[in-house]
Parts: C-alpha cells; structure tokens; sequence
C-alpha cells in the first residue's frame, strides 16, 4: 500500500518523465533513419559524443548556448560521415554501427584523458537551467520547466506530423519502403536517406546532452546502454511516432517502479521488475502483441 | 568494391578504435635514478580508471608516496573497458625490474591469483580481494582487505544523530557481497544510534555498470530524498556523483567514499568513509623493501588506520563538537572490540 501511494505522486510522474525523456530521443533518432531504410544502432555512441562534446565546449566557453550548438554539429558531422559508410559505400550497416560505437566510447575516453587528464570523469558544469515561467504552473510545471523534455514531448507530434502529413515524410517513408519505385518516380533516393540519418544524429544529440546537463559532469559509460533500450522502445512502438513515446513511458514507468520497489523495501526481486521491459519487447518481437514489421526495404543498401 | 571498402574502411576503424581503448597506458617511470638496486612496482587501474577521484586515485597517490618516500620506481596500466586485465597484469610480470604488481579492486581475484601462481618470484597484491577459502592463495600474494563495515558504521551513526526527519539512505552500486558490506555496516551504526529511524537502501544494478550510472544514481537518491530521507551514504562509484547532484538539487546531505568526496559538493557532504587504499598500497611496498612481505590476507580496520570517516575544518560546521564526541567514543568502543560490528 506505501508503494502504490509513492506511485501516485507527482514526484514519481516527473521521474517517469525524466527517464523516458533520453529514451523517446533515442528512439525517435532511429526511427528517422530507419523510416529511410538504414538501420542505426550507432545510436548509443551519437549519445555518448553528444555528451562529452556538449561538457567539453561548456567547460571550455562557459557558454551553454554555444556548447549546445557545437555539441549537435560535431553529432551531425558524424552522422554525415555514418552516412558517407552506409549510403555512399553501402557498407554493411550493422557493422558500421558497432564500429560507431566502439570508436566513440574509446575516442571520448582519449580526449577526456588529453583534455581533462582523467580516464573517467570531467570537472563539474553548469547545466541548462530550467525555464522558471512553465516551472510555476501547478503538478505539470516540473515536468516541462526542462527545455529537452518539452522538446521530447512536442516531438511526438511533430514527428507524427513530419512523417505522415508533409511531402517530405512521404518521400522518406517510400525510401525506406521500396527505393526502385521511389526513384522511378524521380526521388533522390540516397539523398532521403542521407536525410534521414542526419536528423538521426540531431535528436540523438539532444539525448545525451540532457543527460550530460542532468549529471553536470560528463563521465565514462555514463549513458550506460540507454541508446539500446531505445532502439527496443522503437521496435515495441514499431516505428510509429505515437507508439514510439509509450513504448518509451513503459521502459521509463519500469525503470522508476523499480527504484520505489528497491526503496520501500516491498520483498520483490527488483531484477524482477527490471526484467519486464525486455521481456514486452520479447513478445513484441516475437509476434505475441501485434504484428510488428519495420520498414520493408531498412537494412538494405541502395 | 564492397571488400575493399571493407578492408581500407571498417578495418582501420576496428584498428583505431582498439587502439583508442588501449592507448591510456602512461608510463611513469623516472629513467634519471635507474639504480639497479631501486625497487619497481607495477599497477593494474580497476573500471573507472585514473582520475575517477576515488578508489583508484588512492592507489595512485599510494605509488606517489611509496616514489617519494622510499625511492621506488612505478608503472601504471589503465586497461579501460572489457579490456583483458589478465594480459595487463602479465605485461608487468614479465619485466625483469618489476619485483611487485598490484591489482586494484575485487574483479581482480582470478586473474592476478593465477598470475601469482604463474610468476612465484614476483610479489602480488590485490586490493578488495575476495578471499575463497577452498581456493588457498598463493603464498606471494597479498590480499588487502578493508572492514568498511567498521567505517560504515561510524558514518551511520553519524547519520542517525544527524537526521532531523529520522529517514536516512543507502545508494548502492552492484548489487554485491562486497557492498553488502557497506550496507550493512551502515544500517547497524543508524540502528544503534536511533533505533527507530528508517532505512531506504536501492542498488543501480546487478552488474558492474552500477558503479557508473551517475543518471540512475541521480534518480534513485531524488525518489529517497522525496521520501523524507535528507542524509544518504552512496558505496557506488561513479554513480554516487548523481548522489550529489540530487543533494545539491534537494539542498540535502551526502556522505561520501573512499575518499574525501566534500569537492564534489562543498556545503552537501556531511562526511566520507575513508578507505586509505594509498596506505596499503604504500605498506606493501614498504614491506617488500624491508623484506617483510608476507603473502596471506591483511585485513586492515579502524584499528588499522584501514578506514575511517572525514572530520576537518570543511565539514566541522555540519558536526556539533557533541556529535563529534560521541562518534569518538563509539569508535573506541569498536576499536576495543566492545562492540562488534558484523560484516553481513
């Protein structure tokens, strides 16, 4: 019973909210790359640069504007260049994101050992402050004070609205589906998917400078696989914007029930609990809820 | 075209990025004073690495000394993620000079127990190592125990007099039989101090990823301050830097570990329990240069000087001379065995 009152508090929503709010980043990023049909599972290293160069310039310039703005070009250069491998040299693209990944994670630590002379922390920022006007409406106000979270919030619909109701979006979309009708219908194929990796790069930016701005200080590991439980979060919402954010609430809702499970000391197994996301994406995965089926022609080089 | 892509593209990639992960090796050795005679150590970083202001940092500062006051010579190792602590450790072994290596933390054990087997000539010690007592240690190693539970206790306590909203915390790291330690120390030194006072315990995770998850660190201890709790004491590496963001946040209070964490939120840490890892560190090789190492386990308490909790002129204001008084007195009643401290 002491549980399910820490549940139903406002406290415990803003923390649901927080936590989701990296995930649906994360998700959202790969599902516009993989709506053009290139599969991204650099995802968890877009976070990681976007982290570390978002401390790095903050430490540097003290300007938290600018260091936003560095940290989501440097991302963008690298989605660029994730996309020169896939779209250009149509290099397998589950290969490429593991190199991705294994090279940002050793690349942030080098730099932090040149620049900060630490194998695994930076010094303390400051983080992106609040917006003290939204702060003041009543239970809502904590949760979209946070620039990042309102921004993921707005996503959902501006997502939805890209994807589905601009010509854009249809054009994206049909790459991704069937490239050999799109481009007989005079559609810059690769260019769409260039497209949509490099809008990949941009949100999973935002990602990992929130955390970074969360934790004030960037450090080793410290996305700690999130941009995994994203790429899940995009097959459970099997790519649809919509579907995509809940998918994210789940993993978040879990995530938070754990904790107050672990705290109010109730006698079940917090792996329990922790093991219950994956498992939905199991089902999902296997057919169990709903038909899931990703972009026809993702995964293929064009 | 695809498989030259493959050989000039991904290949150099997979090559750089090995090498980024396995380039943070420094070496520090001072070729000015190379005596023949002069003793050289050999160390092996646990995950987190140098600069990670705790545990490891200590070891380092433990080589510095031993550099300064007894004239030795030292090389470090970072072997960084995943990386193969055994080869580490066997890089340091084979070189002649090397007469002692050390391994920094508990996922040390098996290696460095099999190193010590495969190297009978060179010392070994191993810091949190976790002694098997069907696996008998070889006798030249060195296992360097610490009773944080006796350290644990002392910080509880403190927090139990300290607590106006008689709710107090624990963040745990990897969910372990060594940070079990921790926590239970903690819980017995709050229960002995008020009885009554309740107790919020969480772990990051059941995997070493626990020590550096600041983010969900942050949030367990933002849900247990939401609860009332306004001290809580972190055993979790890395992820205890959300500790202190939350305490900075909530404008509570943290306790530190290891080290003297009170720079990570000067105003917010009440105090640290301190394991002096440089102390062991700098003993070890004191003993090899007397020639009194002994292999066996070296269990070292608040008797010791092994741990201990931070009382200085940054937090005095935090602790009433009262409180202090009585922690003193607490300490001595463990340290004269009056009360016994269990470790599980």
């Amino acid at each position: 019973m002491e549980l399910f009152n820490s549940i139903l508090t406002v406290a415990f929503l803003t923390q649901v909210f927080r936590l989701m709010t990296p995930y649906y980043l994360g998700a959202s990023a790969a599902n516009f790359s993989e709506r053009g049909g290139v599969i991204n599972i650099a995802i968890e290293g877009f976070m990681i640069l976007s982290a570390f160069s978002f401390a790095m310039f903050n430490i540097l310039t003290h300007n938290i504007p600018l260091a936003i703005f560095l940290a989501l070009i440097i991302n963008v250069v690298f989605a660029l260049l994730y996309s020169v491998f896939t779209v250009k040299l149509k290099i397998n693209q589950i290969v490429t994101g593991v190199g991705f990944n294994i090279l940002i994670a050793g690349l942030t630590k080098f730099l932090m050992m040149i620049i900060f002379h630490s194998s695994s922390n930076t010094e303390r920022f400051e983080g992106i402050p609040d917006n003290e006007l939204i702060g003041k409406i009543p239970l809502v106000g904590a949760i979209l004070s946070d620039y990042i979270v309102l921004f993921a919030l707005i996503l959902i619909f501006l997502s939805n609205f890209i994807l589905f109701k601009t010509t854009f979006g249809l054009r994206l979309r049909s790459v991704g589906e069937n490239p050999e009708a799109a481009e007989s219908l005079g559609i810059k194929v690769r260019r769409y998917k260039v497209y949509g990796i490099l809008i990949s790069g941009f949100l999973a930016a935002l990602g990992g400078i929130w955390l970074a701005s969360e934790q004030k200080s960037f450090s080793d590991g410290m996305i700690a696989g999130r941009g995994y439980i994203a790429l899940a979060a995009m097959i459970i919402g099997k790519w649809k914007p919509v579907n995509i954010f809940f998918a994210s609430l789940i993993f978040a809702f879990f995530e938070a029930l754990q904790i107050s499970i672990q705290i109010s000391g109730v006698p079940i197994p917090s792996q329990l609990i922790q093991m219950l996301p994956y498992l939905i994406t199991i089902l999902v995965l296997i057919g169990l809820i709903g038909k899931t089926k990703p972009p026809a022609a993702d995964g293929v080089p064009y | 075209m695809k498989k030259n892509f493959l050989l000039y593209v991904i290949l150099p990639i997979c090559v750089l990025s090995l090498a980024f992960n396995g380039c943070a090796k420094k070496d520090n050795t001072d070729t000015s004073s190379n005596k023949s005679s002069t003793i050289k150590a050999g160390l092996v970083f646990d995950i987190g690495g140098r600069g990670d202001k705790s545990f490891n940092d200590a070891a380092y500062n433990g080589l510095e000394r031993a550099k300064k006051e007894l004239g030795i010579e030292f090389e470090v190792i970072d072997p960084g993620d995943g990386a193969d602590r055994e080869s580490a450790l066997r890089k340091l072994a084979v070189k002649k000079d090397i007469s002692i290596i050390f391994g920094v933390g508990f996922i040390f054990t098996d290696d460095i127990t099999k190193m010590a087997k495969e190297f009978p000539d060179k010392k070994f010690a191993c810091v949190d190592f976790s002694v098997d007592e069907k696996n008998p240690m070889p006798a030249n190693l060195q296992a360097l125990e610490f009773k944080e539970e006796e350290g644990s206790f002392l910080v509880g306590y403190l927090a139990a007099l300290t607590t106006k909203t008689n709710k107090v915390g624990f963040l745990g790291g990897m969910e372990s039989a060594l940070i079990k330690k921790f926590e239970t120390g903690y819980k017995q030194g709050v229960k002995f101090g008020k009885p009554d006072c309740e107790i919020y315990s969480a772990y990051v995770s059941v995997n070493p990823d626990g020590f550096k998850n600041p983010g969900k660190g942050k949030e367990i201890c933002l849900s247990q301050f939401d609860k009332g709790a306004d001290i809580i004491y972190h055993a979790s590496g890395l992820s205890g830097l959300g500790l202190f963001e939350a305490a900075r946040e909530k404008k509570k209070l943290g306790i530190g570990v290891d080290l003297d964490q009170y720079k990570e939120a000067p105003g917010f840490v009440l105090t640290s329990m301190v394991k002096m890892v440089d102390e062991a560190v700098f003993d070890a090789i004191k003993d090899l240069k007397n020639n009194t190492f002994i292999g066996g386990v070296k269990t070292l308490g608040l008797k010791d000087k092994g741990v201990d909790y931070v009382y200085d002129a940054n937090n005095k204001s935090l602790i009433p001379d009262d409180v202090h008084k009585k922690i003193e007195d607490v300490r001595a009643k463990i340290m004269s065995g009056e009360i016994k401290v269990a470790d599980k």
